[in-house]
């Protein structure tokens, strides 16, 4: 069965450091595959594969079951995989619909003239973000007057009105408050009932468990398992993903000090 | 995707504090700037009432010449620090230019015309070099351009020593070609004086702004300045776009030292110098910040007006005309602080 995305036995070198060890996962149209793993786990050398800004040393990346090799993140863009980073997603002095076609700006011609067509890139916005269900006040207000939150998500609505068919999120709720967070999770649902593939990174399983479909957990490089949303419930993906044994253990640890009651 | 639900129909957001005119003007670069020069103005209406300065033509001939010499390279200046960046041999482009052009004149005795185009070539070639080697160095432009400017002093002063035994070249106005050329850049339009250069001023400050405000390469000027990273993430090419921003700079700068031969006939070896820093706090009084990402060409010509009418205004108001740095270095202060006032309040506004 051929997926929309899918890595084969993907592996990742810096010098002697292995950083991806045969990871193998996939993403189809309105799933969200939540990649799950602490710090160090390899999220990062993934997403960088799978978004053209680096390039796999063994293994294989799929796109419709075509073996591809990205050169480069506008590689990848061309075949419809956006990448929503989690700080570089924004220039906070820019306006809102100055940023939204940044570097995909609607030109307007007159003979041998061409420029930035503002009007189209304004009423763009507010019917765009207002289909996500995102409130514009003012698409010229400074993006820098937004909260992280409703920043994400106008980043969510460019990469889905751009056309991208694979949405790659990198940690996007982990510098949010809940309420935020929750904000940026219903987009994520949003944009997978409009049929978009979605990748979501995350190292908070709180987070992942509610919107995905598939669970990838890596550990030190390795996949530790792909599972089902019915094949796991949120305590076992919390577990695996601490690397079980060893939150035990600091659960032990943490328990042995006054404190009677672990919470 | 093609189909997309209606925006909420409703013309105003409950949460949209509804801001006053006078505040919504006050936000804008170019306004602040443009009060300032009104109000720099009032002032030397009254210090300086021993000339008509309001009314007499001639008055307003002498400073907006000055303020031209200041605007037409602080219109690339402001681009390029709205991009992110500085250009501190902007300065003394003007006089490397115009001993270039005096030099193929009068020493190669070419004509006028060829030597402008190979002045404005050199100009490119300058700002290549800048651009580049920030982009591959990744030094600061402060660093990089700062060595270019003192590079290109020590240039001009030995190469026209070594060339003419003076510190200046002259008989600029002996070449072929040199009435037809100073009837372009350097003529007399009235009778009043007043300069062709200004409007080269102010045709360069309309295409700056429009640069800026309506195509793409001014979205990619906004987003290189304000945040790179964010910008090439999204596709915008960066580098391009910053070594097109020294390019213009430096044959802005060229086409200045060819505007400034033609009109004096000869070039001092030391012409130029210190003008990069009244460029950058024309681009200042726009509302350019340091940091780059923000700022306005229209409020620069502001700035440079402002400056101009300083420099001619100390003068007819029979100041020692020294006054004429303590002025600037003041406005530079008032300007940075309004800026960082109005910047603060305008991030606020919800």
């Amino acid at each position: 069965m051929t997926h929309l995305l899918e890595t084969q036995d993907v592996t990742k070198y810096y010098g002697n450091v292995v950083a991806l060890r045969g990871v193998s996962m996939h993403v189809d149209p309105g799933e969200v595959t939540c990649i799950l793993g602490d710090n160090g786990a390899g999220k990062s050398s993934l997403i960088k594969i799978l978004s053209g800004a680096q390039q796999h040393d063994g293994g294989r990346v799929l796109v419709e079951g075509e073996e591809v090799r990205f050169g480069s993140p506008r590689d990848a863009r061309t075949r419809g995989i956006a990448t929503v980073y989690q700080d570089l997603a924004m220039v906070p002095l820019m306006s809102i619909w100055r940023n939204f076609f940044l570097g995909a700006e609607p030109m307007k011609a007159l003979g041998p003239f061409r420029w930035f067509d503002a009007g189209l890139a304004r009423r763009t916005v507010r019917t765009e973000l207002g289909a996500m269900g995102i409130d514009v006040r003012d698409p010229d207000q400074p993006v820098g007057t937004l909260s992280g939150g409703e920043r994400q998500s106008v980043a969510i609505a460019r990469a889905v009105h751009f056309g991208a068919r694979v949405l790659i999120l990198d940690e996007p709720t982990s510098a949010l408050g809940v309420k935020q967070a929750g904000v940026v999770l219903r987009y994520i649902l949003q944009a997978r009932d409009r049929g978009v593939a979605v990748i979501f990174i995350t190292h908070n399983p709180h987070h992942a468990y509610p919107v995905g479909s598939r669970f990838v957990i890596l550990n030190r490089g390795e996949c530790l398992g792909t599972f089902t949303k019915a094949e796991i419930d949120q305590q076992e993906l919390v577990r695996m993903m601490a690397g079980g044994r060893e939150l035990e253990e600091l659960e032990h640890e943490l328990a042995r000090p006054s404190t009677p009651e672990p919470s | 995707m093609a189909e997309t639900a209606a925006p909420p129909a409703r013309s105003t957001d409950e949460r949209l504090v509804e801001r006053t005119a006078l505040t919504r003007l006050l936000t804008r670069p170019d306004i602040g700037a443009f009060l300032g020069a009104l109000a720099v103005f009032f002032v030397f209406a009254y210090f300086a009432r021993a000339v008509n300065w309001i009314g007499d033509p001639e008055i307003a001939a002498g400073w907006t010449d000055q303020a031209a010499q200041y605007g037409i390279v602080a219109v690339p200046v402001a681009l390029l620090m709205i991009g992110g960046e500085f250009d501190l041999s902007a300065g003394v482009m003007i006089g490397s230019s115009g001993l270039l052009l005096g030099y193929l004149t009068t020493h190669a005795h070419m004509n006028v015309w060829p030597a402008i185009l190979l002045v404005l070539l050199f100009g490119v070639a300058v700002g290549l070099v800048n651009g580049l080697t920030v982009i591959r160095t990744r030094l600061p432009s402060f660093i990089v351009t700062l060595a270019t400017f003192f590079i290109l002093q020590g240039v001009n002063a030995a190469g026209t020593l070594k060339l003419t035994g003076t510190t200046a070249i002259e008989n600029i106005d002996s070449a072929h070609g040199f009435n037809s050329a100073r009837d372009v850049f350097a003529a007399d339009l009235t009778h009043w004086a007043f300069k062709v250069k200004v409007l080269w001023w102010i045709g360069l400050t309309l295409i700056g702004a429009w640069l800026l405000a309506k195509t793409r390469f001014g979205n990619w000027v906004y987003g290189a300045g304000g945040d790179a990273a964010s910008a090439r993430n999204v596709g915008v090419p960066v580098a391009r776009t910053k070594v097109l921003l020294f390019v213009m700079t430096s044959s802005t700068a060229a086409l200045m030292g060819i505007i400034e031969a033609l009109e004096l006939r000869s070039m001092q070896s030391k012409e130029g110098i210190g003008l990069e820093f009244i460029f950058i706090i024309c681009a200042v009084v726009g509302g350019c910040l340091l940091t780059g990402g923000y700022g306005s060409v229209v409020g620069t010509a502001f700035g440079a007006a402002m400056l101009g009418m300083v420099q001619l205004g100390i003068i007819d108001a029979q100041w020692d005309s020294n006054w004429t740095y303590t002025f600037q270095g003041a406005i530079l202060f008032v300007a940075v602080i309004l800026n960082t006032l109005i910047r603060a309040r305008a991030q606020k506004v919800r």
